[in-house]
């Protein structure tokens, strides 16, 4: 087991894309990583520069206190599941299980019944005769995975390990693959571009963007304080409301309305400062008369959510989103007040788009984010690392 | 239906006849002219006999060539197949400026080697190596031939297989012959096929590099020794040609079934992409 430290990470391309820009992150040993972002941010480069299938331009790379930067792929005892799980179709289930112990020179009998224990772990007992192109994805996925492990390497990479699979399957495989996870207790980096895996599934979070990383946490951090307004917008599974204020002394003039400036960030902003008022739609509640802290508008368009409908609301021309509980949904063309929770409300600098206060949330510290903190890839860190980048 | 449209009909399938019988009579006159004892050019049925091989069996290049070709056929394959495929995986996987341009200028110059243009360098050429009258020459040549073409059918089968596969095997550390032997062999093997016999019936018909580089006899392969078959009056022996021309291309009927069935040109199921 091993813990990775990326120091001054940087991935240049011919051409001049900077895939990864001057990137430092700590993941610890045994931890389930995700690594967040929309396409093209660079979240895939950086797993595959730790796992030796890019060649970073400049910085360092170590697994277990062990300098890995210019060492082969396969010489870096990590084991790497590829989004389209890469099991050989000449092979059947067996000989892909046993194929990197093949490479490793471990003896026929042996490495078969290595790969037989393993599929069994994995409940592909029946199936180790078959050919890839005989299971189903599930099943696809878990011979990859059992592939992967049967060397008992001292990191897991997973290259968007559900994105291929329906979304019934999904869900069974994100609980799947935590316990295993759990179970093997082998440090494991994913990559995902679905926020709602990278919540459900880590231990702790990076959030990246254009090469750099905008935020580490543990998901309830994440969630809760982004860092800034890129973060807010897209972590959660519905989008974060992110609305114009203005600082006028103790208040905040949000969309014409007055509301109290938040205690924690008094002191941190001025008078007439431009700001990015930010609050979950699950943190809004919709009212049919006026209330005084109430954001005014009308109802736009009901979306049935299940459980809940999200409201979208006009307010001054914009559109703000409030979840609503099932069976209080309002008419199209009614006047609404969506009232904030104001202990959930964020504000942002609009100059540079960063959270106005610790992103560490104050008060009610995250057990496992103040272990994040402790280390040299803290939230704040993360924050930091971009302002400095401007 | 119209008495219009029967006709239309009836005049579409009067032509569909005529032409299925072009195509068909020569491949009749092979099977019937071998066992006629005084075959002419035109189709007819035999009154069967044997006679024609027997005299066949009595000439002292005929069976011989036969095992001529395979020798010549086998070598210029494996050679071509062997080499193509590292030089397709090189080609495939390599980005090298220019390269796209290269394979195209050796595909266009391919044809010059094994034609008649080239001839006389080439039979120089062979001259110099002290190669004249040596079957190595001619697989060498026809090799040199077939190469360009081969490595872009194989090339062609390369790009299409996912990077994925390799990349997944030299994460758990595998290295580049090794990858090639265990992955990208197997999994082009459709191809590899495909080129295989591609190159075998290519050397099997050939007839000018082997009737120019070889002298003597008995190392020319069938295509030339069929063109040996003579009456005393100089006139074609059509029940030698014939019988000889049967056994020539069962050989090959047989390979395309055989690789067919074993090989077939199906694809392994992976996952959609």
């Amino acid at each position: 087991m091993a813990d990775i430290v990326l120091s001054e990470l940087v991935k240049e391309y011919p051409g001049g894309v900077r895939a990864l820009d001057a990137l430092d992150l700590t993941i610890e040993d045994g931890e389930f990583f995700a690594l967040l972002g929309p396409s093209g941010c660079g979240k895939t480069t950086l797993l595959r520069s730790i796992a030796g299938l890019e060649t970073v331009t400049s910085g360092r790379i170590e697994i277990g206190g062990k300098d890995v930067t210019a060492l082969q792929p396969g010489a870096r005892d990590l084991a790497m599941v590829f989004q389209d799980y890469a099991l050989f179709p000449h092979m059947t289930v067996r000989d892909n299980i046993a194929y990197p112990l093949k490479i490793k020179k471990v003896a026929k009998a042996e490495r078969h019944g290595t790969a037989d224990t393993t599929a069994e772990g994995l409940s592909l007992g029946g199936l180790l005769d078959r050919r890839p192109g005989q299971l189903s994805g599930g099943q696809q996925q878990r011979a990859a995975l059992a592939r992967a492990v049967a060397s008992r390497p001292r990191v897991l990479l997973l290259d968007e390990p559900l994105s291929n699979l329906d979304a019934r399957l999904r869900l069974e495989a994100r609980t799947f693959l935590k316990r295993l996870q759990r179970e093997l207790a082998v440090t494991t980096v994913f990559v995902t571009h679905d926020q709602a895996e990278a919540l459900a599934m880590s231990d702790r979070m990076a959030v990246m963007e254009a090469g750099r990383i905008r935020q580490v946490g543990t998901p309830s951090a994440v969630f809760h304080r982004p860092a800034s307004t890129f973060v807010a917008s897209f972590i959660g599974s519905t989008p974060t409301n992110l609305i114009d204020a203005v600082v006028d002394r103790d208040t905040l003039t949000v969309a014409g309305v007055s509301m109290p400036l938040p205690a924690d960030v008094r002191g941190q902003v001025r008078g007439g400062e431009q700001l990015v008022f930010a609050v979950r739609p699950e943190y809004l509640s919709l009212h049919a008369e006026a209330r005084p802290t109430g954001l005014p508008g009308t109802v736009a368009v009901v979306e049935n959510m299940g459980v809940s409908s999200l409201v979208s609301l006009d307010v001054a021309g914009s559109i703000v989103q409030v979840t609503v509980p099932e069976g209080a949904e309002p008419e199209p063309g009614a006047a609404g007040w969506a009232v904030p929770d104001p202990a959930r409300v964020l504000l942002y600098r609009r100059s540079d788009g960063q959270l106005v206060g610790s992103p560490v949330q104050p008060g009610a510290p995250d057990p496992a984010g103040s272990a994040g903190s402790a280390g040299s890839a803290d939230p704040a860190a993360g924050g930091t690392a971009v302002s400095a980048g401007r | 239906m119209t008495p219009a449209q029967w006709l239309r009909r009836l005049g579409f399938y009067l032509v569909i006849v005529l032409i299925a019988a072009f195509l068909a009579l020569p491949v009749l006159w092979l099977v019937f002219a071998p066992f006629d004892r005084t075959p002419t050019l035109a189709t007819s049925l035999p009154a069967w006999t044997l006679h024609n091989f027997a005299t066949l069996a009595d000439n002292p290049y005929a069976l011989r060539s036969l095992g001529n070709s395979v020798l010549l056929a086998v070598g210029t394959m494996v050679l071509v197949t062997v080499l193509g495929a590292l030089a397709a995986y090189a080609l495939s996987r390599v980005r090298i400026p220019g390269r796209d341009g290269l394979l195209y200028a050796l595909l266009l110059l391919s044809s010059i080697v094994t034609g008649t243009a080239a001839m006389v360098p080439i039979f120089l050429l062979i001259y110099q190596l002290n190669l004249i009258d040596s079957q190595l020459g001619v697989v060498l040549v026809l090799s040199g031939g077939l190469l360009p073409a081969a490595i872009f059918i194989m090339k062609d089968f390369m790009d299409t297989t996912p990077r994925s596969y390799e990349e997944s095997a030299r994460v758990f550390g595998a290295g580049p012959l090794q990858i090639l032997r265990d992955v990208v062999v197997p999994v082009v093997r459709p191809g590899i096929a495909t080129c295989a016999v591609w190159t075998v019936v290519n050397v099997w018909g050939n007839f000018l590099t082997p009737f120019i580089l070889l002298r003597s006899p008995e190392k020319s392969p069938a295509a030339v020794v069929l063109y040996t078959f003579y009456t005393e009056g100089g006139q074609p022996n059509l029940g030698l040609i014939s019988a000889f021309s049967l056994l020539y291309s069962v050989p090959v009927v047989a390979m395309y079934l055989f690789v067919n069935r074993r090989y077939g040109f199906r694809f392994h199921g992976g996952i959609k992409r």
